[in-house]
């Protein structure tokens, strides 16, 4: 458990010095942002531990850690064993975007801020597959689990509420990723030139969207009576907010009214914030959005673990 | 000794106004094998789903071993086994996976959890299946499954909710068997069960739910005590065609070969025997009527009416 807590502080004060750096070129107060990216992770943490301080008093022979592994392994597994719908989908569709609006339409519709129309569809055809998939894998897998009753596997056993919360992010967090990367490569056959300017950025974003989603994703399976009630969000929701987020197009290019109506759409800034990652142009503030994607993990979070200890959508 | 279940004014309202606990107390002891009977509706899956975590209960207590489940939940639920009425695994994995998964979640890494599965499976003979996936089983083996998995991190109390609902009587007994066993080796047994056979059979001690509240918690055999009129069957030689009078023995003719006695407590059965040989009616054989725990639990859930 020790090792588990060094990694998180580490991992926390990794994103912290990220942030303030980035305020730094930006010419922003780096304190601020230092203790801003510090704060919600530390007030997350705080409600994990709050909720199992007096659970792990006598721990006797439960080990805590044996369980998250055992669940963050079987929520691997499961989207590893149907590889063919989880992981080659994302590839096969991505390409088709790649031939027709890179390789076929692109040419025809020149440069967007700077960039070839491919390359700079790239960062917003990464993110749009690795929302839908981190969002798809939990609230499939835990509306799965719902459906089967095997949800009482977990709630019979001595596991607390944010146990079960961090197993399925964590599986939402490695499709995400894995789907990420997939996608990346895709991208290199059709683009092969193509070169991160930010690494650091684009990693920090990849990992926030995708535990990000995967919240939205369990909030969604936990209030879901029904399979229609796992695809409407998906599908009414979340895919034409993705592509009215700036995936294919930068806001600039609209007219003004349209351009203030993209500002409140929550996915412009994570789309955003990855492009500037991965190309170095963004419609939005980094620090601003940073700290907007961090504010809706925290709310997120204490959300989900909130639902799951009244009891809501998995105990009568 | 110390209770292995302790439940105090345990009270449940679902959201829909059903009113299911209304202060159930009740304490069952270490190494008890204990049945808890009622009828449908009364109780019994809420009281269990509470205990398990599975419903929320409106207020009151329940503690495992002393261990309160509310502030000690950890603690508390490493001690508890429950085999659910309704099959709650996933269908599309390994039994074997099933079961490792299940000691995972009770903190058992998979090295120290295969020789317990291997053990388990093999005892409730499904080692031979370990590789198949969970929905190729047939009922019973699905049963066995629920079993394994309840008892994979040797739990001290085991409920068991039903546990041989659309059972045929082989697998049934087997199963009584088995849990006798476990019982005799410690483990604490709560059962609930609609066959009233097998309470009988299996318990030490019983409780009565009916609408919420216990309406009775005592001793099997003291609870068998108390009944006052016991049925008997009566297969005769020749038939009948209108029913014989005894006096103190109420009769009834099922059939003209079959008659149903109710011989209270303070008569002794010999009486009526004489009684039917001075009639010149000759018995060929006798039999209760049914079973004496079903009679006292319907005289019970009546009187509650």
């Amino acid at each position: 458990m020790i090792s588990l807590y060094l990694i998180l502080i580490f991992i926390l004060f990794a994103l912290a010095f990220t942030s303030s750096s980035l305020a730094k070129a930006r010419n922003q107060s780096q304190a601020l942002w230092f203790w801003l990216t510090l704060i919600f992770p530390i007030a997350i943490l705080f409600i994990a531990i709050k909720d199992t301080k007096e659970e792990e008093i006598p721990i006797n022979s439960f080990n805590t850690s044996t369980a998250l592994r055992t669940l963050i392994t079987r929520e691997i597994r499961r989207f590893l064993r149907i590889w063919i719908q989880t992981l080659v989908p994302p590839a096969v569709t991505i390409s088709l975007y790649f031939v027709i609006f890179g390789s076929l339409i692109g040419p025809r519709i020149g440069t967007m801020d700077g960039f070839d129309y491919i390359q700079y569809m790239i960062p917003g055809l990464i993110m749009l597959s690795v929302i839908t998939n981190s969002y798809n894998n939990v609230v499939s897998s835990f509306y799965g689990v719902k459906f089967q009753k095997s949800i009482e596997e977990l709630l019979i056993s001595p596991m607390p509420n944010w146990s079960i919360l961090l197993g399925f992010v964590i599986g939402g967090v490695v499709r995400g990723i894995i789907i990420g990367i997939i996608v990346y490569f895709v991208s290199l056959f059709f683009y092969p030139s193509f070169e991160v300017v930010n690494p650091g950025l684009t990693i920090l974003v990849l990992f926030l969207t995708t535990i990000l989603f995967s919240l939205m994703g369990f909030i969604n399976a936990i209030f879901a009576d029904s399979f229609d009630d796992i695809s409407i969000v998906p599908t009414f929701i979340l895919t034409p907010l993705i592509y009215l987020g700036g995936v294919f197009y930068s806001i600039n290019i609209l007219p003004d009214f349209w351009r203030n109506i993209s500002m409140v759409n929550p996915m412009l800034y994570v789309v955003s914030t990855f492009r500037e990652g991965m190309l170095g142009v963004s419609d939005v503030s980094i620090p601003f959005a940073l700290g907007m994607i961090f504010s809706f993990i925290g709310i997120l979070t204490g959300l989900c673990l909130y639902l799951l200890n009244k009891g809501v959508g998995i105990r009568q | 000794m110390t209770n292995s279940l302790d439940i105090s004014d345990l009270k449940k309202t679902y959201p829909g106004g059903t009113e299911a606990l209304k202060g159930v107390s009740l304490s069952v002891k270490e190494g008890d094998f204990y049945a808890l009977l009622g009828p449908n509706g009364a109780g019994k899956s809420s009281i269990i789903g509470i205990i398990g975590s599975l419903v929320t209960k409106s207020s009151g207590s329940v503690k495992i071993f002393g261990v309160d489940i509310d502030t000690n939940f950890t603690q508390a639920k490493s001690m508890l086994g429950v085999v659910s009425q309704e099959i709650n695994f996933s269908q599309f994995e390994k039994v074997i996976d099933i079961v490792v998964n299940q000691a995972g979640y009770y903190g058992i890494s998979k090295s120290k959890a295969i020789p317990k599965v291997e053990n388990i499976l093999k005892r409730l003979s499904l080692w031979d299946k370990r590789n198949d996936q969970a929905r190729t089983l047939s009922g019973g083996y699905k049963r066995r499954l629920m079993i394994a998995k309840a008892l994979i991190h040797e739990p001290r109390l085991l409920i068991l909710d039903e546990p041989t609902a659309g059972v045929d009587i082989e697998l049934r007994k087997e199963m009584w068997a088995f849990l006798k066993e476990i019982n005799e080796k410690g483990t604490t047994i709560i059962l609930t069960t609609h066959y009233l056979e097998e309470a009988e059979q299996l318990c030490r001690n019983i409780g009565i739910i009916d609408r919420g509240d216990i309406v009775a918690n005592t001793n099997m055999k003291d609870l068998l005590g108390t009944l006052n009129v016991q049925g008997f069957v009566l297969d005769l030689e020749k038939p009948l065609h209108e029913i014989p009078k005894i006096e103190g023995f109420p009769l009834k003719l099922e059939d003209p070969l079959t008659l149903i006695v109710a011989v209270n407590k303070d008569r002794s059965i010999n009486s009526l025997f004489i009684e039917l040989s001075n009639l010149n009616i000759k018995v060929k054989s006798m039999r209760n009527e049914s079973n004496r725990l079903e009679e006292l639990f319907i005289e019970m859930v009546s009187a509650n009416d």
